[in-house]
């Protein structure tokens, strides 16, 4: 690892004031289960790593108005964990306890993981296919303009997510698909009967260019909530990733059948 | 460099190490507290679990610098003098080692898991968070027999205690 300079701010304000003072060279860090690791193999080098664990303002989860909004420093562990979240979004603390494994769980976090934009990353899907909004410092951000690209966000230099909040689906459905060595989702797809009726599709781990909705799918299953409704539907291999573990035609069907699944949990 | 202060295994230390120092090196070389181990370069085999305020993280993923102010226990600070851990004399008695050099790992992960799921430990379940703890020797059979023995064992001792 390249040598770095560790800070640690009490709150939002501070780990901004931090970050501006790095000249673009700094880091936020969260739980560091990707940013570590990325040092670690010297694909990273910033100067400074300011570190969001100890920002009270960035923890917590509640539900009020009708919506469930969770921190961004709160771990996959804590969401798992939290009654407010099992009771409104089951399907939503499902994913977070399938995320990583459990020492990972216990430090990773919602507001890293939507930051990082990893395209096998789990929490994307849901927030798409639930429509979820994405706070930050200055603003509030749609998940679907929020995502742009792999590793790529709506995120400007100094702005810090803060929690994510979405109203609880009426039902939903997620299903990954695992690469059998790094556990990560090869496809992972989010669906989310809306409190309106319509119905969300996030699909994570398959897509060229980050987490996306199939929209196709989300016509169908609006008109018809059964996985019969997917029959006649398909995915261009052009926009999907190929490599080692699946070229992209493989992950063109993965993310079909995958997708059926997740409509078939959703209906339990 | 900073100053890095923590409780390990029950006592206060210190210590000075560069910003990017890992956990593990630190608790390794400046604390020659050597059974965590390190297995991997790249954060998967768990070979390096401890606890950091009673949960499971992988030291060679986060910087002592992290730690600091945190409790930390290590596979050096879970026996009673000669006493084993539950889970250490399940992995005895189970022959849930042969290398030995994923074992530390293996049972501060399985020690979190019983913390959290207590006697209702099942094989699904500890398969299923064994995820991140790679063993090369066993075959992972006899690790999971000896983990839910463990779960079974401190599970009715914790009953135990809340009955008195």
């Amino acid at each position: 690892m390249y040598e770095t300079t560790y800070r640690r701010p009490t709150s939002i304000d501070e780990a901004v004031k931090l970050l501006r003072e790095s000249d673009g060279e700094g880091k936020l860090m969260s739980g560091g289960m990707t940013l570590i690791p990325t040092m670690k193999a010297r694909l990273a080098m910033p100067s400074a790593l300011i570190d969001l664990r100890h920002i009270e303002d960035l923890k917590g989860i509640s539900f009020e108005n009708g919506r469930l909004r969770i921190g961004g420093g709160t771990t996959h562990a804590e969401t798992k964990a939290s009654e407010t979240v099992r009771q409104n979004a089951p399907t939503f603390s499902y994913l977070a306890g399938l995320i990583g494994d459990p020492a990972v769980r216990h430090m990773g976090t919602v507001g890293g993981a939507v930051a990082n934009h990893d395209p096998a990353a789990d929490y994307p899907a849901a927030l798409l296919a639930m429509g979820a909004t994405i706070h930050t410092n200055t603003r509030e951000i749609a998940a679907d303009d929020f995502f742009t690209g792999m590793f790529e966000t709506a995120l400007e230099e100094n702005e810090i997510v803060t929690a994510v909040s979405f109203e609880p689906p009426q039902a939903a459905g997620w299903e990954k698909f695992r690469n059998p060595a790094s556990r990560y989702a090869m496809a992972g797809v989010f669906v989310a009967k809306r409190a309106d009726g319509t119905v969300g599709v996030g699909v994570t781990g398959a897509g060229n260019n980050g987490v996306f909705r199939w929209t196709a799918a989300e016509e169908a299953l609006s008109s018809s909530f059964d996985a019969s409704a997917l029959d006649g539907l398909s995915i261009s291999p052009d926009d999907m990733m190929g490599d080692m573990h699946g070229s992209a035609g493989y992950r063109a069907n993965l993310v079909k059948v995958v997708t059926k699944r997740a409509v078939n949990a959703a209906k339990g | 460099m900073s100053t890095v202060s923590m409780t390990v295994n029950g006592r206060k230390v210190s210590g000075e190490c560069e910003d990017r120092t890992l956990l593990v090196h630190f608790l390794r070389d400046n604390l020659h507290l050597t059974g965590t181990h390190v297995g991997c370069d790249t954060s998967q085999c768990g070979a390096c679990v401890v606890h950091l305020d009673g949960k499971s993280v992988k030291s060679c993923t986060m910087l002592a610098v992290q730690a600091s102010g945190s409790e930390v226990t290590t596979i050096e600070g879970i026996a009673k003098g000669q006493d084993l851990h539950a889970v250490q004399t399940a992995f005895k008695e189970h022959h849930g080692l042969q290398c030995g050099y994923c074992t530390p790992g293996m049972i501060m992960t399985i020690t979190d898991m019983i913390n959290r799921h207590g006697s209702d430990l099942d094989e699904e379940t500890v398969r299923e968070e064994l995820d991140g703890n790679i063993c090369r020797c066993t075959g992972y059979h006899n690790i999971v027999k000896a983990a839910l023995d463990a779960a079974s064992k401190m599970g009715a001792g914790q009953q135990q205690v809340a009955a008195e």
